[in-house]
């Protein structure tokens, strides 16, 4: 084992010393955002899990320029940053990425988000995807898949937990018209890259969501992250597709396994396997699966 | 050059002639115009700077302070329901010490649903660390936003600026302005140099929180800034008056106070009224004066209280209401007298909401009732109204 | 009018890159990841996904972790497509 210290400074735009939870699938996703992007960017976040995590005065895990402001107006922001580096003829090479978290993105910061698509700002806007207002205590949000168990739609005796599905912000953001939209998984890292490489390739305004699981908010061990979002992806729940300005241009085949595989591995949902009850919601939950397999063709 | 427009076109060229980079706008009555006038400006090719349409106010104010933060002057302009949609965004700037100019045009708040002329809106937003200037006329309107921003980005101050006009009847009225050159505006108000911004050469990071152990001293800070930006205000406006030879007062302005025994205060507009009302009044032999409350944030405790202090009554004119609890202005005007020598009776007077017109006889009223000795009450009220209530 | 030197931000605005290295994160975890570098085959897997960005190699198949901000939360040897890295408590 080599005695070498190991050095950061000046290497990478997200550095370690954050105060994420141990596995955080956010930590790993925007890491892997950020070494695409490089350090001509600057960045504005919503309020959230990543914002708190990295950044509590006086520390800070950023090595590239960004900006927190508030939980719902970061794309605003974002397109101010443009707007400045566009009139200051310093967007050719500063590019501006804009992260926030489902609540921020689906909920609170929708308005705000479609003004910045309808307006076609240069902004890379990077949805993490963990299916809940994880940051203050697994709130349920517009993005929590149906069934799922959180602390403001629990399963309980009349319950069994979110009775809507999930909001389909990829589609809103193709009907958007905009240049490009993809959806991707933290635990399938090289498509991460890809597909935020595609987007910076592009100028306009772009979307990417990233599922990212989450341990404690979805109730599994640490380590089993990346296996469970690959069963998120697998059993067609979480389809990976991409649009350029608002078609569908490619989608991510899969073998489609049942999703029971994927729903047995979180406390989320472990209400729906006690006794009968769940076995309809179970079904509805497969039908949901089986429409976007449908939908987009996943399954050859 | 001296010519004829409408107010919200005299504000729109002052604006441009402070070379914004970024403007951002969402329309709401009766702040539409300056906004309309602004587009036709950059659409015409005489203001070059990247006019981003919003979809609301709370972006519009968001859309400013990423502007700012990438190192861009920047400016928007609202009112009422826009102003208090956007009022977490301006705690935000404020606290994030980011310079800014917004014309606040002064309307009524909803409900029920009124677009004409009161100062509620921003009376509302008074703890947000933004300063606060009135104008009387279209003119000192004009020359205020060429001084907010100097004053804004004065890195003594870094606090952005509200620059306060009455809905109507400043925006839609036509007066004689003499609007400066750019030279001259240029000459005045240099570009914008932040003391920091977002650049990938020397990256940053803003908007940290902070926890229990630090919050309080980073807001401490914030109030001992906005409270010294007095001096900027002051030494602003006497540069003003160097290079343009306009004065307006720097933080009060008074007229015929002096000898007064009854001393009448209030912000904006109503003081072009009140100027006329004083001059009948002293005609008739009454020593009555008026004090002109130009900067309302940083509050001017010390300037007022010297300024009343000879007066045997003091009147407060508020076009504002706090709902529940005593005037505004009024009660602030109360605590900077508390302990001090020479107490002038203060008295509290609503009127004005809503565009009710403040006329001479409001006027008259007012007076009548604070020598009646009624501290705080309602004027120019509509008695066959209230009856129906 | 001369120019005065220009001040500082304020307290509390501005806050410096990378300044989250002083929090070592280390003593978060129970368990750290050992490294068989006679397994490894060199993907990189181990050193992309980490959440810390805490893995490095300085030879190709040397990999090791930072004692100093690993949170031991296991996902290096969860991915790894060699089974060559174990989570162990022998550090402690």
């Amino acid at each position: 084992m080599s005695t070498t210290q190991f050095t950061y400074e000046g290497t990478r735009g997200f550095y370690p010393g954050h105060r994420a939870c141990a596995g955080c699938g956010q930590a790993t996703a925007v890491r892997l955002v950020m070494e695409v992007a490089g350090p001509n960017v600057v960045v504005a976040n919503a309020t959230g899990c990543l914002e708190v995590f990295s950044t509590p005065h006086p520390e800070s895990a950023w090595g590239v320029p960004w900006i927190h402001s508030l939980f719902e107006n970061h794309p605003a922001v974002a397109s101010g940053l443009e707007a400045a580096l566009k009139k200051q003829g310093r967007l050719e090479h500063t590019r501006v990425l804009c992260f926030g978290g489902d609540g921020a993105t689906l909920d609170i910061g929708f308005g705000a988000l479609s003004g910045m698509f309808e307006r076609n700002h240069d902004v890379l806007y990077v949805c993490m995807d963990n299916e809940a207002y994880m940051n203050t205590g697994v709130q349920r949000s517009g993005s929590t898949p149906f069934a799922a168990s959180t602390t403001t739609s629990p399963a309980g005796k009349r319950s069994f937990g979110e009775d809507r599905p999930k909001k389909d912000l990829p589609s809103i953001a193709a009907a958007h018209g905009i240049p490009y939209v993809a959806t991707t998984s933290m635990a399938l890292f090289a498509d991460v890259k890809r597909k935020a490489k595609r987007a910076l390739e592009t100028r306009g305004a772009k979307y990417i969501q990233i599922h990212v699981p989450c341990p404690p908010g979805w109730g599994y061990d640490d380590k089993l992250s990346i296996d469970i979002g690959k069963l998120a992806v697998e059993c067609g729940l979480y389809p990976l597709v991409e649009w350029e300005n608002g078609e569908v241009v490619r989608v991510r085949k899969i073998k489609q396994v049942p999703v029971e595989e994927y729903l047995k591995t979180q406390r989320r949902f472990r209400h729906l396997f006690r006794g009968d009850d769940g076995k309809a919601q179970i079904a509805e939950i497969q039908a949901l699966a089986d429409a976007n397999v449908k939908k987009f063709g996943l399954v050859d | 050059m001296r010519k004829m427009i409408e107010g919200s076109r005299a504000v729109a060229e002052a604006v441009a002639l402070c070379r914004p980079e970024v403007i951002s706008a969402y329309p709401i009555t009766p702040q539409t115009h300056i906004v309309e006038e602004l587009s036709q400006i950059v659409a015409d090719g005489e203001l070059d700077c990247e006019y981003v349409r919003v979809e609301s106010e709370h972006s519009a104010a968001s859309v400013c302070l990423g502007a700012v933060a990438a190192g861009s002057r920047a400016y928007s302009a609202t009112t009422s329901q826009g102003m208090l949609l956007m009022v977490e965004v301006l705690y935000n700037i404020a606290g994030m010490r980011l310079p800014l100019v917004i014309t606040g045009v002064n309307r009524a708040i909803s409900a029920p649903l009124n677009i004409w002329n009161d100062q509620q809106d921003t009376m509302a937003i008074r703890d947000t660390g933004w300063l606060q200037l009135y104008g009387e006329n279209n003119q000192e309107v004009l020359d205020m936003h060429l001084q907010a921003y100097k004053i804004s980005e004065d890195d003594r101050v870094l606090l952005p600026v509200m620059v306060c006009m009455d809905g109507f009847i400043l925006t839609h009225t036509y007066e004689t302005v003499d609007v400066p050159t750019q030279a001259e505006a240029d000459a005045f108000l240099p570009p914008y140099k932040p003391l920091y911004y977002l650049d990938p050469k020397d990256p940053y990071t803003l908007g940290a929180y902070a926890g229990p152990e630090l919050y309080q001293e980073v807001r401490y800070v914030i109030q001992r800034d906005c409270l010294a930006s007095k001096e900027v205000v002051k030494e602003v406006a006497r540069d003003f008056k160097a290079a343009f030879g306009r004065w307006y007062g720097d933080v009060i302005d008074t007229y015929r106070a002096d000898d007064a025994e009854m001393l009448f205060i209030a912000m904006g507009s109503v003081i072009g009224t009140m100027r006329d009302w004083v001059d009948a009044k002293r005609a008739a032999g009454e020593k009555v004066g008026l004090i002109k409350l130009r900067c309302y944030r940083p509050f001017p405790a010390e300037e007022l209280v010297e300024a009343v202090s000879g007066a045997k009554r003091v009147v407060v004119l508020e076009k504002a209401v706090s709902m529940g609890g005593y005037g505004i202005v009024t009660v602030e005007l109360q605590a900077a007298l508390y302990g001090q020598k020479r107490q002038p009776a203060v008295h509290g007077v609503v009127l004005g909401l809503g565009g009710r017109d403040v006329t001479m006889e409001t006027l008259d009223e007012a007076k009548q009732r604070a020598e009646a000795g009624e501290p705080y009450f309602w004027a120019g009220m509509r008695s066959e109204v209230l009856e129906e209530a | 009018m001369s120019e005065r030197p220009r001040r500082k931000p304020p307290l509390g605005i501005v806050t410096r890159p990378g300044s989250s290295l002083r929090n070592k994160t280390g003593p978060w975890g129970i368990l750290r990841p050992v490294f068989d570098w006679e397994k490894c085959s060199g993907c990189n897997t181990c050193e992309t996904i980490c959440p810390e960005g805490c893995i490095r190699h300085l030879e190709k198949k040397q990999y090791e972790a930072d004692p100093e901000y690993c949170k031991g939360c296991g996902l290096c040897a969860a991915v790894c497509p060699r089974e060559a890295i174990t989570m162990s408590e022998e550090h402690r």
